[in-house]
């Protein structure tokens, strides 16, 4: 069933391009969703939504004309479409083909979550509640929540591109806060993915469980070393650092406005040969996975460090069109109420043959990064911050003291040159990630990494 | 059904599907939103958008819906997912609906200047902001400028009787320029806020941006130290917001606030005063009522450095046996309502940021931080944060500085502020801040 009947999205499209525009693009969707948590040993906060909208573009030249509206009657859908038609100032257009939408080649859900039971999520939360205060005596605090999302999406373009999506996604995330003699640590972590319900199905407590051990930790931590020193970043969440001071910086967009450090540099070696790095939106079941882009491209994995050589750049339409190259399916959107830009899908890097503990065992004395509270960099220059929420000291080849405080503080291109060593445990995370105002899931993943040298910026 | 209709009809609904209680919250928003880049118009939207949220309360639990179909079906079916939705939870003994209602006025809410103004006159005021920011000698780039308005409509409706309305309208612009090249390229941020285009000024924003950006050319590791701070206005307002989170009610009853059991207490040094006012007309985040209709109005936190109360909604007014605030927040009408801040006023100070200089002798500027959400933990209030600015050295900006990380804890900050600025302003950090520049007495900072 369409969302939108295909006479409608011709007529939406015939009437956008009105006064001119190179092509025009309608966007329909449909957002259903539920989500629930249990906080302070109370299951609260549920939520249940459905929104329908639509957004009309039209590109003309380097400028877009761009209105959405929430509802998808044809006479929202009329509107919306001369308004964004009455900002051109051209001659009258006509769609040069329009196509029914064909479904995409989605991801499988095993057992729908919107068919599950309410309060089997709220069970599934008291359970992982049950976990995390079973993990110690000291955890004060256990906050987690469920969410469950689909987006049905319909992509039709006057230049014949057409295509549709269901997209389904379910998350847990875990907060805990442990005390002891006045002293407060926090610990988190999350489970999700493209999928259903069955991801919850073998121990999902382990989720608390984890947040709870990392909180526990803390409290015997001291205070992070400062200075330059090795480090060993962890597989999953780890990956944030190649997400942001690598990845953004592929972005075409940023690309084109000459506001990466990586213009100019494909083909160039960064980093030593070995190390491969993918943005990768077709793998299976994965979180920041889709069965097409938000602009009906199809998703796929690009290799974007080959043996070290900088080998491609993130695309959506517009900006392959700019660079006279394909979209490699990256123009993603929050919801319909927002304009594709290029973003990542799951980044990670590629295995190598290193195992954990050889990566460990080569360092005199450094620092552990297992996980991070999120980072910042400036794309500009690659300059990146992050928070280091799980780390150790490594002394001697051994992981030894917790430490808490500590701070990762770099450059993308420098990082990725002194990579030096990657294990074979990939795994991959489910982030959120911002980029002009809009939030989309993101994966972030890699397997263990070694940098040789990184400025760690700590308390102590 | 225009949007009264529709949250009194949404509370009618949710009764009749057998709720005790029920609130509706509908908005209704017209925005445009301008991107210009190199001189020419890189993306101009227009959207329209309009929703409803239903709260459905019954033997003590409570059901959220939301959706945007607002006729009689879309209505009908969120009355039914909102009681679905309360079977599920635990019961709340202190939830429900606040007891009191009311509205506040709030002068200047809504300017009817924004609707005469033409698209096209809101794309030159976005390249005004442009060439300002490429005026300045030494501005590589000017990567984003961006112009944005709203003009919102908010209805609220319950089952006690209780129905209001209010319109509001904001506009926004800023630019990121970049200075320098390569390694050494540097961004600069410039924002202004206002009700109607009328009320920004396209060249303190493009100037602003360009000078931050200029500023920092150059810059490179200062020596590890401990030293006296001024963080400038935007980063002061950061600060500020994360303080205010953390003075939330909710925070604070579940075991995440550091300001736990601190009410009355001596937290900070007596300059620095913090208010929260909902209903001050030049706060951004101002509303007659707020996200369950209780009078939004003006409530003192920090003053004369003692703790003087939390941030309330009716649920952790009752548990806490007080009043709410005023406190209750909605994102928007597809989050049910939680306490958070609505302005935040840091109390101004009588010295210019020259005279904070001045006084420090020798210490940091601070002009930006990076990672401020990863790098605070929000229960024990200890961070870490990457940062920027310049040295001060002999009472005067020195050379620029980056590649630093500036580490302190909360609770050691804010008995070590010294002296607030003179130049306050609003900014779009730390949620929505009145703030001003900030002098503290010391932070350790972490560069080569």
């Amino acid at each position: 069933m369409t969302l939108v009947p295909p006479e409608l999205a011709s007529l939406v499209l015939e009437r956008a391009l009105r006064r001119g525009g190179d092509f025009a693009e309608l966007y329909a969707e449909e957002r259903t969703g539920f989500g629930l948590s249990v906080d302070d040993r109370t299951v609260e906060r549920p939520q249940s939504g459905r929104e329908l909208g639509a957004s009309v573009r039209v590109v003309q030249g380097d400028a877009t004309y761009f209105g959405y509206v929430d509802g998808l009657s044809e006479d929202d859908l009329l509107r919306v479409a001369d308004s964004v038609a009455q900002a051109l100032r051209g001659e009258t257009g006509a769609p040069e083909s329009v196509a029914a939408p064909e479904p995409a080649e989605g991801h499988p859900i095993g057992r729908r979550p919107e068919q599950v039971d309410a309060g089997a999520k709220a069970d599934l939360l008291r359970a992982c509640d049950e976990a995390a205060r079973a993990a110690g005596s000291d955890v004060a605090q256990v906050r987690v929540g469920y969410s469950e999302a689909r987006r049905r999406v319909e992509v039709v373009g006057s230049d014949g591109r057409a295509g549709s999506d269901d997209r389904t996604r379910v998350r847990l995330g875990a907060q805990v806060v442990a005390r002891r003699d006045g002293r407060v640590e926090t610990g988190t972590d999350t489970l999700g993915g493209h999928a259903g319900w069955e991801l919850f199905e073998d121990d999902p407590q382990q989720v608390a469980e984890s947040a709870a051990r990392k909180a526990l930790t803390l409290l015997d931590a001291r205070d992070a070393p400062a200075g330059r020193l090795p480090v060993v970043v962890g597989n999953g969440f780890g990956g944030v650092l190649l997400h942001e001071a690598v990845g953004h910086g592929l972005e075409a967009d940023a690309i084109q406005k000459r506001a990466s450090v990586y213009a100019g540099k494909l083909g160039e070696q960064l980093a030593e040969p070995g190390v491969t790095a993918y943005d990768d939106g077709r793998r299976e079941g994965e979180w920041g996975s889709d069965g097409i882009d938000d602009e009906g491209t199809p998703t796929r994995r690009t290799t974007v460090i080959e043996d070290g050589r900088l080998t491609s750049y993130l695309y959506d339409l517009l900006r392959a069109r700019k660079d006279g190259v394909d979209s490699t399916g990256n123009g993603r959107r929050e919801s319909f109420r927002h304009l594709p830009i290029p973003r990542m899908t799951n980044t990670y890097f590629a295995p190598g043959e290193a195992s954990k503990e050889d990566l460990i065992a080569s360092i005199d004395r450094g620092l552990y990064a297992v996980s991070f509270g999120g980072g910042q960099v400036e794309p500009a220059t690659g300059d990146f911050v992050f928070g280091v929420s799980e780390g150790y000291l490594i002394e001697n080849g051994k992981v030894t003291a917790p430490v808490r405080g500590a701070t990762l503080v770099g450059n993308g291109l420098e990082a990725l040159r002194a990579v030096d060593g990657i294990a074979g445990d990939l795994e991959i995370a489910t982030g959120f990630c911002g980029k002009g105002g809009q939030s989309v899931p993101a994966g972030v993943g890699q397997p263990h990494v070694r940098i040789r040298e990184l400025t760690v910026g700590g308390t102590g | 059904m225009n949007l009264e209709a529709a949250a009194g009809r949404a509370v009618e609904a949710a009764l009749s599907a057998g709720a005790a209680d029920a609130e509706a919250w509908a908005e209704q928003t017209v925005s445009r939103h301008v991107r210009v880049y190199e001189d020419a118009v890189e993306s101009l939207s227009d959207a329209g958008g309009r929703g409803l949220g239903l709260r459905a309360f019954e033997d003590g639990r409570s059901g959220y819906a939301y959706g945007t179909d607002l006729g009689e079906e879309g209505i009908a079916a969120l009355a039914r997912a909102a009681r679905g939705a309360a079977a599920v939870v635990d019961p709340d003994e202190v939830g429900g609906l606040p007891d009191e209602f009311g509205t506040s006025t709030v002068e200047g809410l809504h300017s009817p200047a924004l609707a005469e103004w033409s698209t096209e006159r809101k794309v030159e005021l976005a390249l005004e902001v442009e060439r300002a920011a490429r005026a300045r000698e030494g501005v590589t780039q000017v990567e984003t400028v961006v112009y944005s308005d709203a003009e919102a409509r908010v209805a609220i409706a319950n089952s006690r009787d209780f129905a209001a309305t209010y319109e509001s309208t904001q506009v926004w612009a800023y630019a990121s320029a970049f200075a320098g090249e390569g390694a050494n390229l540097m961004t600069g941020l410039g924002v202004g806020l206002a009700r109607d285009p009328g009320g920004l000024d396209p060249v303190a924003i493009g100037d602003e941006a360009a000078r931050r950006a200029l500023a920092l050319v150059g810059a490179r590791a200062p020596e590890t130290r401990h030293c006296p701070v001024v963080l400038d206005t935007f980063v002061a307002a950061s600060f500020v917001g994360f303080i205010g989170g953390m003075l939330s009610a909710e925070a604070v009853q579940r075991g995440r606030s550091l300001f736990a059991g601190k009410e009355g207490e001596e937290v900070a040094d007596p300059a620095f005063a913090l208010v929260d006012d909902g209903a001050d007309g030049e706060g951004p985040d101002s509303s007659p009522f707020d996200g369950e209709g209780s009078a939004t109005r003006r409530t003192p936190l920090i003053e004369n450095g003692r703790l003087s109360t939390f941030l309330f909604d009716a649920r952790t007014a009752r548990k806490a046996g007080r009043q709410t605030t005023g406190n209750a927040s909605r994102g928007s009408y597809r989050s049910p309502p939680t306490v958070g801040t609505t302005n935040l006023i840091l109390q101004a100070g009588d010295q210019s940021l020259d005279e904070l200089v001045a006084r420090v002798g020798d210490g940091l500027y601070v002009t930006d931080v990076a990672g401020l959400h990863s790098g605070v933990n929000p229960v024990s209030g200890t961070f870490s944060v990457g940062a920027s600015g310049k040295l001060i050295e002999n009472g005067e900006l020195g050379r620029p500085v980056r590649e630093m990380t500036i580490a302190s804890d909360l609770v050691s900050m804010l008995r070590a502020v010294r002296a607030v600025g003179s130049e306050e302003r609003w900014v779009p950090f730390g949620g929505s801040v009145k703030a001003a520049p900030l002098l503290i007495a010391e932070m350790s900072v972490s560069g080569s």
